[in-house]
């Protein structure tokens, strides 16, 4: 018994030792990306190197962890100076009303708006809140990407010429042709990790927009055209024809991507539908996999097909830091050319420095390629509100399962908008 | 003079009451701070529209609450963790107390068996899903199921019962439910085994001389001793069940359409799917009245079973 | 002829038993196999070699986990958290227990039954206020704060536990010690907490595993990487864009280790409770 108490004398001792106090002169940034933090850790270092300003890089995985925490963080006050938003813009946007963000816009727009012009348009517009956005934040830039990235989809050349098709299917009936094919051969089609409900929130959100159009769909958003309309019920049905073409490979939908990647890289479904990080992830598993990048198939040859695209992660510095401007010099330096290619040589990620894209590896490239063709929900005008997009995915869920049809969803989705619209209007 | 005894006989008792309450104290100071405080403060935001992040608190009142008294999805979620917890209480039970039961006898390698039952709730939530993801796995490469489970169906000559277990609604939660209660039954077990090995030998030999077959020792022996340790391992099972969701989440992600959501994922999606704050709050207060009702309820069944 | 009877009934008996216990000992160890060979193969061939045994075997995903995932560190943070919750929660929770189970103090079963059903009830989003109060008190960030916070955590489970096993004690012994001139605080060292070493030791084991595996706390309080657990060490390698299967399962292999040593040593206690099972019963 002695024994345990001198142990447990010797615990508290060391447990009060050992807090180093933060420097004023550091900057902290806070972060998830486990798969990129040796990299910023070689930056930080080479910045302090150059500038003799430390960059305090602290890692807290996995994201949602990482979420918890900014969020608790927010409410004590003890926010780093640089640090990243993983949410809606909706979050976003109540982060910029709150003053933990600090407005960039004129810092992107100094020197003739070098910083704003080095950086893809595409990748900035995720930061940015536009002249008469519905959050009423004032217009602006209130973070820098620091890569981006994109969802398209792959295929499997090798099974594709066993099944006896030569070239990627171009049209979505081509497609569920080519599905039917691999299930003769005994390989499934479509695999991707819809267990993540916004994987298969983005592969709808692709044939909504070919088949009406960005329009239509913010109209749908704002409440203006219902989701029973025959456009909506088409979307629906894209997710019916594929699941009575058994286009899908089994257990799709509550597969997560991890799971999904490992289908595709050994070579048991022939498609996949993810995003541009998935390069590494097959290579790991599979390093002779043979695959090509495509488009989803349109089903509307009238309207491009679009896919969601943008910035992969952004930072944004803290509204109440001490030292916002040494933080801007540490995130302009971060996004400039050197640094953007060594993270995409490091790292694998598609650079945000649009100088930097040509020095990308080869495999991002054809990835790169349709980076003019995306979009993505924080730079649209209008979002779905959260609880009618929850009842849409759990329907296309239900749709892939064979348990309702299209029209029921269709149903379904909009008593559920109908309900948050008619709250909403009594709340005004 | 009797005056006084009295008054010091009260004191005694006062201070005899406070030296006990002492004994108490420490575990309350700690509750204070940690429990009570953020409990107010959540119930407190259930009364409020929150978003978690701006200043902004709307005060609705109990807004929130007649909302989630309607709300069929957060009923369904109710039911669904009621499913897995009368799985666990049953067959996670039953199986944990058999085993206890064998390995309390001197049998061979039961040193052998107490260590391996213990290893499932030892083992992280990430390699038991990749592991029973694995076993229910339907796909299929070069002809052959992948997933042992379809693999072993086939190979026992039962084609016909080869299923989409993870994404078929008959069998998701069932599935989730066994898997569950495979990971649980080791705490079970060990709660048992040690109430088991505090019953005194001799109240079996007695049992014995009297004549008693192996059931009725345990029926009038066994089973009343056990039944304190019982009812804990009871409501620990109901609150380990009923809260279950690391579990759910590593083996079918944000879930198969609303078939395998339970209170925590339905709490978790309010919050960091919908960004409601004090909605989740509601249904955290909410579900903590549903959790307290069960617990009564079986200590009321257990103060029962002590009398009769 | 009726023992030969009796013995093959026995012998049946036996085997079935066995059979049974031999098959759910099956799939515990199953997991347990499979994680130990998946640390020693590459990303490559972790899903495509299908032989029980790998036919290449690699040692270094385990120095590998070692050192990216900073266990040095984090493995000794891990055992002084470890250690000081288990401490702090058996002294903690046996005196209260032994203060519901065996004296008087008004308001005494309101204040178990409160105490043990609202703690055990964990609130969803409590940690925003939590983080808060701590960095209003000063406790983020220091290894105190998470202790005691961890402690908070596995207190009422162990409370609930100890009073089930005081309640059973005999009176005359805890008669005979105040006979021989014990107070209250003999009578919990001395004769309490020997009686309830099994149920001392389902807590330690139940405590133990419960902060070894904890994360979103430590996540949640400590800033600082010189104070984080092992988990964090984890992390690393199972990010949303990390793929090194056989690196994550070495550093779980590694995780799980000290686990189960703690079970071995503790069982034996659970066990022991023969000998004192003799007198409480």
């Amino acid at each position: 018994m002695k024994n345990v108490l001198a142990l447990v004398l010797c615990l508290f001792t060391c447990i009060g030792c050992g807090q180093p106090k933060q420097d004023a002169n550091t900057v902290t940034l806070w972060h998830w990306m486990t798969d990129r933090n040796d990299a910023f850790q070689a930056l930080a270092a080479k910045y302090e190197e150059e500038t003799g300003i430390k960059v305090q890089i602290d890692l807290y995985p996995p994201s949602d962890a990482y979420t918890q925490r900014i969020i608790a963080s927010a409410q004590a006050r003890v926010l780093p100076d640089i640090y990243g938003i993983l949410d809606k813009k909706q979050v976003f946007a109540s982060f910029i009303e709150s003053g933990f963000v600090a407005d960039l816009t004129e810092d992107f727009a100094a020197n003739d708006g070098e910083w704003e012009k080095a950086l893809f348009a595409k990748a900035l517009d995720v930061n940015r809140f536009k002249e008469g956005n519905i959050y009423n934040i004032k217009p602006g830039i209130y973070g820098a990407p620091i890569d981006v990235t994109n969802i398209q989809m792959l295929y499997n050349k090798k099974l594709l010429a066993k099944a006896g098709i030569d070239k990627a299917p171009q049209t979505f009936d081509e497609f569920l042709a080519a599905a039917q094919a691999l299930n003769r051969i005994g390989v499934a089609g479509l695999v991707s990790g819809w267990g993540e409900l916004w994987m298969a929130d983005c592969f709808a959100s692709n044939y909504a927009f070919n088949i009406m159009g960005e329009e239509k769909v913010m109209a749908t958003f704002r409440g203006e055209v219902p989701y029973t309309d025959p456009d909506w019920i088409a979307v629906f049905n894209v997710f019916k024809r594929m699941a009575d073409a058994k286009a899908f490979a089994p257990g799709i939908v509550t597969k997560p991507n991890k799971d999904a990647e490992q289908s595709f890289a050994l070579e048991r479904s022939a498609f996949s539908f993810n995003g541009s990080w998935g390069v590494n992830a097959y290579h790991g598993m599979n390093p002779d996999l043979d695959y090509g990048v495509m488009m989803p198939p349109a089903i509307n040859p009238d309207n491009p097909m679009y896919i969601w695209g943008g910035a992969g992660s952004s930072f944004v510095i803290n509204g109440a830091s001490q030292n916002k401007d040494q933080a801007v010099a540490f995130l302009k330096w971060f996004t400039a050319r050197d640094q953007q290619v060594f993270l995409a040589q490091e790292t694998k990620n598609l650079p945000s420095n649009r100088k930097a894209l040509s020095k990308i590896p080869e495999v991002l490239s054809d990835y790169a390629k349709a980076m003019d063709n995306t979009t993505h929900p924080t730079i649209w005008k209008y979002n779905e509100h959260p609880l009618v997009a929850e009842t849409y995915l759990k329907g296309i869920q239900s749709i892939i399962i064979g348990e309702k049809t299209p029209e029921q969803v269709a149903g379904e989705v909009q008593a559920v908008k109908e309900r948050e619209m008619a709250k909403a209007e009594k709340r005004k | 003079m009797p005056a006084l005894t009295f008054k010091s006989s009260k004191l005694l008792r006062a201070q005899d009451s406070f030296t006990s309450f002492a004994f108490v104290l420490p575990a309350l100071v700690i509750f204070s701070i940690f429990y009570v405080y953020p409990f107010f403060d959540i119930f407190n935001l259930s009364l409020h529209e929150w978003n978690g992040i701006s200043f902004k608190r709307t005060f609705v009142g109990f807004d929130n609450f007649s909302e989630l008294g309607v709300d069929k999805i957060w009923w369904k979620s109710v039911w669904n963790a009621m499913y897995i917890t009368i799985m666990a209480l049953t067959l996670q039970n039953a199986l944990a107390f058999a085993l206890a039961l064998a390995c309390d006898r001197e049998i061979r390698m039961k040193n052998f068996y107490r260590v391996v039952f213990f290893l499932p709730p030892v083992l992280s939530e990430i390699v038991v899903g990749l592991i029973w993801r694995w076993i229910l796995n339907a796909e299929m490469q070069a002809g052959e199921h992948i997933g042992l489970l379809n693999h072993w169906l086939v190979q026992s000559g039962l084609p016909h019962l080869v299923h989409e277990w993870l994404s078929d609604p008959e069998t998701a939660l069932t599935c989730i439910a066994v898997v569950h209660c495979w990971k649980g039954f080791g705490w079970g077990f060990i709660m048992l085994l040690a109430g088991l090995q505090t019953i005194d030998r001799q109240l079996y030999e007695a049992a014995k001389v009297d004549g008693a077959n192996t059931l009725s020792t345990f029926w009038h022996v066994t089973l009343p001793m056990m039944v304190p340790v019982i009812l804990v391992v009871v409501i620990l099972t109901v609150l380990g069940s009923m809260q279950a969701f690391v579990l759910i989440l590593s083996m079918v992600g944000q879930g198969l359409v609303y078939h395998t959501e339970v209170p925590v994922t339905r709490i978790l999606a309010s919050m960091q799917g919908v960004n409601r704050f004090g909605y989740a709050c509601a249904q955290g207060v909410c579900f903590a009245g549903i959790l307290i009702c069960i617990s009564i309820f079986f200590k009321m069944i257990s103060d029962r079973a002590k009398q009769v | 002829m009726e023992k030969d009877n009796y013995r093959t009934r026995n012998f049946l008996k036996y085997s079935f038993i066995h059979i049974v216990l031999a098959s759910v000992a099956m799939t515990c160890l199953f997991p347990l196999f499979w994680m130990l060979r998946s640390s020693l193969m590459t990303q490559s061939t972790i899903y495509t070699d299908k032989n029980l045994i790998p036919s290449e075997i690699i040692f270094e995903n385990f120095a590998t986990a070692w050192v990216q995932g900073n266990f040095g560190i984090y493995f000794m943070n891990s055992v002084i958290y470890t250690v000081s919750v288990v401490v702090l929660i058996v002294i903690i929770a046996s005196l209260a227990a032994f203060a519901f189970s065996r004296l008087e103090f008004p308001g005494k079963n309101i204040i178990f039954y409160m105490f043990v059903l609202a703690l055990m009830i964990p609130l969803p989003g409590s940690f925003v206020p939590l983080v808060v109060l701590m960095n209003k008190i000063g406790l983020a960030d220091t290894r105190i704060g998470y202790i005691l916070c961890m402690t908070n955590v596995g207190l009422s489970m162990s409370i609930l536990m100890l009073k089930t096993f005081f309640d059973k004690m005999p009176s005359d012994l805890e008669d005979a010690a105040r006979i021989d001139g014990c107070g209250k605080l003999g009578i919990w060292w001395n004769v309490a907490l020997p009686l309830a070493r099994p149920a001392i030791a389902v807590i330690v084991i139940f405590n133990s595993l419960n902060v070894w595996n904890e994360y979103i706390l430590a996540q949640l309080l400590l800033s600082n990487k010189s104070l984080m657990p092992l988990q964090r060490g984890l992390m690393v390698f199972q990010g949303s864009n990390i793929n090194n299967d056989p690196v994550l399962m070495a550093g779980l292999t590694i995780a799980v280790i000290p686990i189960i040593l703690i079970y071995l040593a503790m069982q034996k206690h659970i066990i022991k409770g023969l000998a004192s099972g003799a007198v409480v019963g």
